[in-house]
């Protein structure tokens, strides 16, 4: 039973990790008042990019950092299309996913089936990961994973207990008093937007040259989509997002654990959708929302000569 | 002298700047598409050909591309309604697949029934069942003011993994070897098509007259105008005594109900079986949402658009087996479109100015 549950344990944290690095991001963007529905299609990017540039140049640093630019890029479409242009960011955001999964497909087709010549590689901590039950589910992974836990607090401490945390925080709740205030908001917005994709790009480096590691045509395979689900399931928070990416994590390391028992692995997979909706019902009290901070100004584009 | 360039609000959208609008965004998307695809080491004008030539440059293509048409012209035409009232029911995918999981069911339950009275319960369950999925979102945003937009989109897969677990599970034929796919449907419960085409006629009639209805709805019942009006200023409708509440469970539930019906359509009318939901729907749901916008959501024009659509995806189709591309190129096309028409939402509300500067 132990042993059941150390490796289930120490398969959950690498399962999630994508999942929380993408989650990180689109709570910051989200906080500032824009939700990105292109997670998908700016993870998909990342993927292939990393191992892509990877690949080509055998520099896993580099392929990483390119993941990030393309996801920071694709984000700044949208966010040039839902904050410049103020039309519908819903579907910009789909469009941005429509767009990442067909060239990241188009780009990647040379990349089906080959070794990466250089990998991420657990890092094994001297004497804390030959603990027994600890060392395996706590200190053996590798570097992404390390960062993307490091990455919890600090987020976490910026927008609770940092000017600029404030600053992103009033622009989502109510971008004309933060304009008053003399805040950029669009400014703001473009950078929030942009860190998300970043961070998506991240998650989806992850997934090639660390989780899989290995190109496979639109290997995200929802991923992004369960992000936009998490986002809200933690309420806008860093450290809920963690708590959040590994439970999720989990249920798809168990779908496969659980399927002998007769448990089907497809209604397993519904309920990170189901308890989002679910949450979603929690959450709509306007009491409710204020307290925990949900952003009063999401999906509201900002234009002064409107207010 | 001295000017400067002055963006304002367009008071008034004429017909012309509509239309002039989705035109220019149409050439903007193509030629940035063909960049893409220059970049990516795709000969574009190769592969434009290809697609000009598999969708729309002989019978057999064009009879495929109306085929294609069908299911999107059921989503497009229901979004383009939800859409009008503001409602951004982007669940489409899904309440695609439920109409295919009720429609379908009842055809593998009943396999000897009459072929009429079998295929009417199809397509009535199938309505409902697109229904039901538009009528969860539309209730916990009437009812919990929660947002349309995440959840319609969160039951998309939910729908999908409901129709895995159905198609791995309980649901999978015997006989077929272990792989994903429910028994084939019995004579009865498969619709009927135009020649040795696959154009399953009876669910495209539907689609007409789906089209007719909502036009007729939108433009002269006093209830579309009560859509309208919510849609363009949802505080003046309530200010004018109108029922919000009621719009937005109309406009759901008929735009998942429409969707369901091609949802039946597709598994009665092409895969006589139910299987993976990648299979059933290749994301007709997703594109029904570029349908309605390249329409300017005018319901008529999205008979234009859906069949315009079928034949990119067609297209798509055959430069993927001619230039060996992958499946996912389609997605540009989609994506890049997509972007382009919310765009031109940008050039019809604003137009730019000069104006003098005095100083």
């Amino acid at each position: 039973m132990i042993d059941f549950l150390v490796s289930v344990l120490s398969l959950t944290i690498p399962a999630g990790t994508a999942l929380l690095l993408g989650t990180l991001g689109e709570v910051y963007a989200e906080r500032s008042g824009v939700l990105n529905l292109g997670v998908e299609g700016m993870m998909i990017m990342g993927a292939i990019t990393a191992f892509g540039v990877t690949f080509l140049t055998k520099n896993l640093l580099l392929g990483i950092l390119a993941a990030c630019v393309a996801g920071g890029l694709m984000a700044l479409i949208h966010a040039y299309v839902s904050v410049t242009l103020r039309v519908n960011q819903v579907v910009s955001g789909l469009a941005l996913t429509m767009v990442g999964l067909g060239i990241s497909g188009l780009v990647g087709k040379q990349f089906i089936g080959m070794p990466l010549p250089v990998r991420m590689t657990p890092i094994s901590i001297p004497v804390l990961s030959d603990l027994p039950v600890f060392g395996p589910v706590l200190f053996r992974y590798n570097l992404l994973v390390y960062i993307s836990i490091g990455l919890v607090p600090v987020l976490a401490y910026i927008l609770y207990k940092t000017n600029w945390g404030i600053v992103l925080r009033s622009v989502g709740e109510n971008p004309a008093a933060a304009d008053a205030m003399g805040v950029n908001v669009f400014l703001v917005r473009y950078l929030a937007v942009m860190f998300g994709g970043v961070m998506a790009g991240l998650g989806g480096a992850f997934l090639s040259v660390a989780y899989a590691p290995a190109w496979i045509e639109g290997m995200t395979a929802g991923a992004g989509w369960i992000v936009i689900a998490l986002t809200i399931f933690s309420l806008y928070d860093p450290v809920r997002a963690m708590l959040g990416a590994y439970l999720f994590g989990g249920v798809r390391v168990l779908q496969f654990r659980l399927q002998p028992l007769g448990i089907p692995a497809n209604l397993l997979n519904m309920l990170p959708f189901l308890i989002t909706i679910l949450v979603l019902v929690l959450i709509s009290e306007q009491a409710f929302r204020r307290r925990i901070g949900v952003p009063a100004a999401l999906m509201q584009p900002y234009s002064r000569e409107d207010k | 002298m001295k000017y400067r360039v002055r963006i304002e609000r367009r008071l008034d959208i004429s017909p012309s700047v509509q239309i002039g609008a989705v035109i220019f965004s149409l050439v903007c998307a193509f030629v940035v598409i063909a960049l893409i695809f220059y970049f990516l080491g795709v000969d574009p004008l190769n592969a434009y050909r290809r697609i000009l030539i598999g969708g729309f440059g002989s019978i057999y293509g064009l009879s495929e591309s109306l085929t294609k048409a069908i299911p999107l012209l059921l989503g497009g035409v229901g979004l383009a309604l939800a859409f009008r009232a503001r409602v951004y029911n982007i669940g489409a995918e899904g309440q695609i697949l439920m109409g295919a999981i009720i429609g379908g069911g009842i055809g593998l339950a009943l396999p000897n029934l009459p072929r009429g009275l079998l295929l009417t319960m199809m397509f009535v369950g199938g309505f409902l069942g697109g229904a039901i999925w538009g009528f969860i979102p539309a209730f916990l945003k009437t009812r919990f003011r929660v947002d349309e937009v995440l959840t319609s989109l969160m039951l998309v897969y939910v729908a999908s993994d409901l129709v895995k677990y159905l198609v791995y599970g309980p649901w999978r034929g015997p006989e077929q070897r272990g792989f994903p796919y429910s028994s084939p449907f019995s004579s009865s419960a498969q619709l009927p098509h135009i020649g040795i085409t696959r154009i399953h006629y009876p669910t495209l009639i539907i689609a007409l007259i789906a089209v007719v209805f909502v036009y007729i709805l939108l433009q002269y019942t006093k209830f579309g105008y009560e859509i309208r009006v919510v849609g363009e200023n949802p505080s003046a409708g309530r200010y004018a005594g109108m029922n919000v509440d009621r719009v937005v469970l109309f406009v759901l539930i008929l735009s998942g109900g429409l969707a369901g019906l091609a949802g039946v359509g597709e598994v009665a009318g092409i895969h006589a079986r139910l299987g993976p939901p990648e299979g059933i729907s290749p994301g007709y749901g997703f594109t029904a949402i570029i349908v309605a916008w390249l329409a300017r959501l005018n319901p008529i024009l999205t008979i234009l658009t859906a069949f315009f659509m079928g034949g990119l995806l067609v297209g798509g189709d055959a430069i993927q087996t001619a230039l060996n591309l992958p499946s996912a190129t389609i997605f540009v096309f989609n994506g890049v479109i997509l972007f382009f028409v919310i765009a031109a939402e940008w050039i019809t509300n604003y137009r730019l100015s000069l104006e003098e500067i005095h100083d």
